[in-house]
């Protein structure tokens, strides 16, 4: 990749984040949504409820990790639709397609702008997680953003692909989840599993390493699937 | 259009030979070989479900090589296949799935357990009755067939990653058997199951792929009318 090509990715980038910046449409859906998610797993299985194992934890913070990612992933959806949604209006979707130079580093672009917004919205739910569920995150903060990060990548370059393939569809809020749940499975392992093992102590390094090498694979096959295959995504 | 007849003919023999060899791999299955010595009657159930997984192997194979073919050609034939490859598979992989865990219940004492291999297969079919879902959303036969298409690619490639994510989560499934581990007069039914599976396949395969030509030539012609109609 050039530098021009790498200077195409960043315009892309700084209009999606301008954009976001200026109307706040997604993020603002997306925090009250997160927000309620974990607010409804409480309900569903008792603030109070004890949890399993020695350390006489409440349910929720034994299985927080899981419901700290089906928020993250239920949340995602909707940040990712909205990427090619926002295209839709006043034909910009075309002009996104004239945009000179390759069409992978659109690709890229809108991937690394669906990173950003993925990320503003985990720096919401954990924090908001870590109160609700009264999790002490503190010391294990490092780990965690490391785990954070490898599946928001993940999570951005299929959910960038998908997006991009049903924005034109009548149903596409159906087909979106439809389509990107079942590709996302490995990733929703990944994390939770080591999400997991950092929350809930027993760091028993060799498994850490394990799913934090299937994060990264993840990454490297499906960023690179969805960037050279991007020319047909956006195809007319 | 010019393969069309050589397609149905050979479909079609497909089709008539898979009949005989499925009644004499059925019989040699279900009364002919000895019954397992740990489950009894109930392993019969081999003799389908395994040879479901070849056909599903197969199909799902075949829509995957058509659905990057059609990326770089963009002949509709190839996505005929494409469809006829993907449909056929998930027929068989919900087979291999009820089969599966109709097996599970005697042996295991439950019908699903979260093992690599039935979850990863399950995740399968979710993957590709997305697809045909997807199909049936959009109505340019252009875009659907290149939407589709992509989306067969990753669903395929996500097959692999996501059977190795779910046997590290856990694994409980029985070692995979080979003709080794398999008495003599087991592995003959099994084997004659899998080529009437694999020729029952192929036959089914060429039927989708007739009809999903029949249909895109009909579909095509209503454009082309719509166009002249203005």
């Amino acid at each position: 990749m050039s530098g021009s090509e790498w200077r195409r990715v960043w315009t892309v980038v700084w209009k999606d984040t301008l954009t976001e910046r200026r109307t706040k449409a997604a993020f603002n859906a997306m925090a009250f949504f997160a927000g309620m998610v974990l607010l409804i797993f409480a309900f569903a299985l008792g603030p109070d409820t004890p949890g399993i194992g020695p350390m006489g934890q409440t349910l929720l913070q034994y299985v927080s990790p899981g419901l700290l990612w089906v928020a993250i992933m239920l949340t995602a959806v909707l940040a990712l639709g909205r990427s090619f949604q926002i295209e839709l209006e006043n034909g910009a979707l075309e002009g996104l397609r004239l945009y000179p130079g390759e069409r992978r580093s659109i690709g890229i672009g809108k991937i690394l702008s669906n990173v950003l917004t993925l990320a503003a919205m985990e720096l919401l739910v954990v924090p908001i997680g870590a109160v609700l569920y009264n999790l002490d995150l503190w010391s294990k903060l490092p780990a965690l953003a490391g785990v954070l990060f490898l599946a928001t990548i993940g999570l951005a370059a299929v959910g960038t692909f998908y997006a991009a393939l049903t924005v034109n569809l009548r149903a596409r809020e159906v087909m979106l989840p439809l389509l990107l749940f079942p590709v996302m499975v490995p990733v929703i392992l990944g994390a939770v599993k080591a999400t997991n093992l950092i929350l809930n102590g027993s760091l028993m390094q060799d498994e850490l390493g394990t799913w934090v090498r299937l994060l990264i694979v993840f990454d490297v096959v499906f960023v690179t699937v969805c960037t050279l295959t991007f020319e047909y995504v956006l195809e007319e | 259009m010019a393969n069309q007849p050589r397609v149905e003919r050979l479909g079609r023999y497909a089709g008539i030979l898979a009949l005989p060899v499925l009644a004499a791999g059925l019989y040699l299955g279900l009364l002919w070989a000895p019954p397992d010595a740990m489950m009894g009657d109930v392993q019969r159930i081999m003799y389908v479900h395994f040879p479901s997984w070849i056909a599903v192997a197969l199909a799902y194979t075949t829509g995957f090589v058509a659905s990057i073919l059609y990326l770089v050609k963009r002949q509709a034939r190839l996505d005929y296949w494409a469809q006829a490859g993907i449909e056929v598979g998930l027929v068989f992989n919900i087979s291999g799935l009820i089969t599966g865990s109709l097996w599970g219940r005697p042996t295991w004492g439950v019908y699903w357990t979260w093992d690599p291999r039935l979850t990863s297969t399950a995740i399968m079919a979710i993957t590709f009755a997305g697809y045909l879902v997807l199909r049936s959303f959009i109505e340019d036969p252009d875009t659907r067939s290149r939407v589709a298409a992509l989306v067969a690619t990753v669903g395929f490639l996500n097959v692999p990653i996501v059977y190795f994510s779910v046997k590290w989560w856990r694994t409980l499934h029985q070692p995979q058997s080979n003709p080794s581990t398999v008495d003599p007069a087991m592995v003959l039914p099994l084997r004659i199951m899998m080529v009437a599976f694999t020729l029952l396949a192929y036959y089914l395969m060429t039927r989708r792929y007739l009809l999903a030509e029949a249909e895109g030539s009909i579909e095509r012609e209503s454009l082309r009318m719509e166009a002249a109609n203005g």
